[in-house]
């Protein structure tokens, strides 16, 4: 297996609704990583696409219609997706073709555009319940989120000020990146427990909104990569794990699917202790509280002690384990496989040390990323280190 | 290379449209209505499950080789791999998983009356195993993790073969004992 390097990352800006097309926004992000990596699309030898449901373009095989944004045409391209979880599972994807030998350069590109679906993306989400025992109660999506979190809460008594710091903490991140779309610098817990709630325990503020946009990777082999860089940052390790679709079976407090792909890429890092190993992550956040489960999930504290660690300002930017410093989900937004920009590309940044206003100090050497999908049941992870 | 005052990534790209662009025609959009149905084949599992509801029964299947009921039943075990083996009744009361009160309807529009749902694992089934539902009969502050519950079912007549041929799970105690 050949070892994997980053030689470039692009983003566009994320929200609400953009007038470029998702062709136009994979074309933006991608030229921007190719600019950074002074390639151009002659040198790539395969491409990833990661995109996740059909409904909210309302394109059904997006993959395929996104191909010409994505540098995908004349070249071996894949579009992949496990909903939420695509964000990290493409550049897993795009490792994976680099590893086996098959490509010596391969580019990722993740696009979602939700805008375009109305009344609301949530109307698309829809489609993603059992049609049998689920559908006929007419549900929303937030149910499933809100039920988890009540579950979470009330397993370890975890008060709700405890999660709506994570709101305030990732959304005072995000004033640092360029591409945010709810940078808050002066929100307050009391903001967020004062807010709208939806569905109770989950407020407005207590979730990522939907958005548009597109970020790219590129991968390079290992024995080709000083040719572009003297301090490249590597793929160390990947794991992906799913569980059962039948949700209403098992104990929502624990995401044991995101322990299991954990320890699969902890294992191919070589990280024994991942507590004392990893200096920073970043946790999958479309909601609050999902930062914290995510934590314990990534088996960086104990069950039941995000919370406790976050109180202490342990994740902080400056604190001794940072989560989200890109200023996540809740910050920068939530177009879903698009999240690779905060959940990967932010990696490749901050062990680069170019992540500039969103720089973590003392020299991160390793960092792990996470998503998470479907019915609440696929972990993917992702293990880099500075070379 | 900390502590400065950079942006990156340095210019990122992409236009913003709000909703003022949209309606006031400012920007060129078109639209779409897709229109299909689907009738779905429910399979033997699924078919008996919603039989029994008709009747107003809960069924489960066990796997001899895990132990498990399991509800929803399902003709194969996905943990052991292999075919599950006996119908099982279950009773219609269970035990609050956990559950929401929500003020947003499917399409994320507020409603006034808020609904109540969760996850009940229901009596006779292995622990943990149960289906989402709604509560009714219970106020907020009633409504609690731990709560036990019980299946009110609609009128025999009104019944489809459905998951809401159970019109919702009410406390089994008046008054919902107290958290
Ligand atoms: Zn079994």
């Amino acid at each position: 297996m050949k070892d994997v390097a980053v030689i470039g990352a692009g983003m566009t800006v994320f929200r609400r609704r953009m007038l470029e097309t998702g062709k136009e926004l994979s074309f933006l992000a991608t030229k921007m990583a190719m600019e950074e990596a002074g390639i151009e699309k002659k040198d790539i030898d395969m491409v990833v696409m990661g995109s996740a449901p059909d409904a909210f373009d309302g394109i059904h095989m997006k993959g395929e219609n996104l191909s010409d944004g994505a540098a995908g045409t004349g070249k071996p391209y894949v579009r992949v997706f496990n909903g939420g979880g695509t964000g990290v599972f493409a550049p897993i994807a795009g490792w994976w073709h680099v590893a086996s030998g098959a490509a010596d350069i391969a580019l990722v590109v993740c696009e979602e555009k939700m805008g375009s679906c109305y009344p609301h993306p949530q109307t698309a989400f829809r489609h993603i319940w059992d049609p049998i025992l689920d559908r006929p109660l007419n549900p929303n999506l937030v149910w499933l989120f809100a039920m988890e979190m009540n579950r979470y809460m009330s397993v370890y008594n975890i008060k709700k000020e405890d999660i709506a710091r994570v709101a305030v903490k990732n959304k005072r991140n995000a004033v640092g990146h360029p591409c945010a779309q709810i940078p808050d610098e002066k929100i307050t817990i009391e903001d967020v427990l004062n807010s709208e709630v939806m569905a109770w325990p989950v407020q407005r503020l207590d979730i990522s909104p939907p958005s548009d946009g597109a970020s790219a990777l590129i991968f390079c082999s290992a024995d080709k990569v000083r040719q572009f860089t003297d301090d490249p940052v590597f793929v160390s390790g990947v794991g992906w794990n799913i569980d059962s679709t039948m949700w209403t079976n098992r104990d929502l407090y624990f995401p044991q699917y995101v322990a299991n792909a954990a320890k699969m890429a902890y294992k191919m890092a070589h990280i024994n202790n991942p507590r004392k190993e990893i200096d920073f992550a970043e946790p999958y956040d479309p909601f609050d509280y999902k930062e914290l489960h995510h934590m314990e999930g990534l088996l960086l504290c104990k069950k039941g002690e995000a919370p406790i660690l976050t109180r202490e300002g342990v994740t902080e930017r400056d604190g001794d384990m940072p989560m989200c410093p890109s200023g996540g989900l809740m910050g920068v937004g939530n177009p879903i496989a698009a999240t690779m920009g905060q959940k990967v590309c932010e990696l490749y940044w901050q062990l680069a040390g170019k992540a500039g206003k969103r720089q973590i100090p003392g020299d991160p050497r390793i960092g792990v990323g996470q998503a998470w999908g479907d019915i609440m049941q696929m972990g993917t992870v992702i293990v880099m280190r500075r070379g | 290379m900390t502590g400065n005052d950079e942006m990156v990534p340095k210019d990122p790209r992409g236009t913003h449209v709000g909703n003022k662009d949209i309606y006031g025609r400012k920007i060129t959009y078109s639209w779409w209505e897709p229109e299909v149905q689907y009738n779905w084949a429910l399979g033997p599992a699924m078919s008996r499950f919603l039989e029994e509801l008709k009747k107003g029964s809960i069924v489960g299947r066990k796997c001899r080789k895990c132990r498990r009921i399991l509800v929803p039943p399902r003709m194969f075990c996905e943990r052991c791999y292999n075919p599950t083996d006996e119908w099982v009744k279950i009773e219609d009361t269970g035990t609050i998983e956990t559950f929401s009160i929500s003020y947003i309807d499917s399409d994320a529009r507020k409603i006034k009356d808020p609904i109540f749902i969760g996850v009940i694992s229901l009596d006779g089934a292995s622990p943990k195993h149960g289906i989402m539902h709604y509560f009714g009969e219970v106020k907020a502050d009633e409504i609690h993790i731990g709560m036990r519950v019980k299946a009110v079912w609609k009128h025999v007549s009104e019944r489809t073969g459905a998951i809401t041929d159970i019109k919702y799970f009410k406390p089994l105690k008046k008054g919902g004992g107290k958290k």
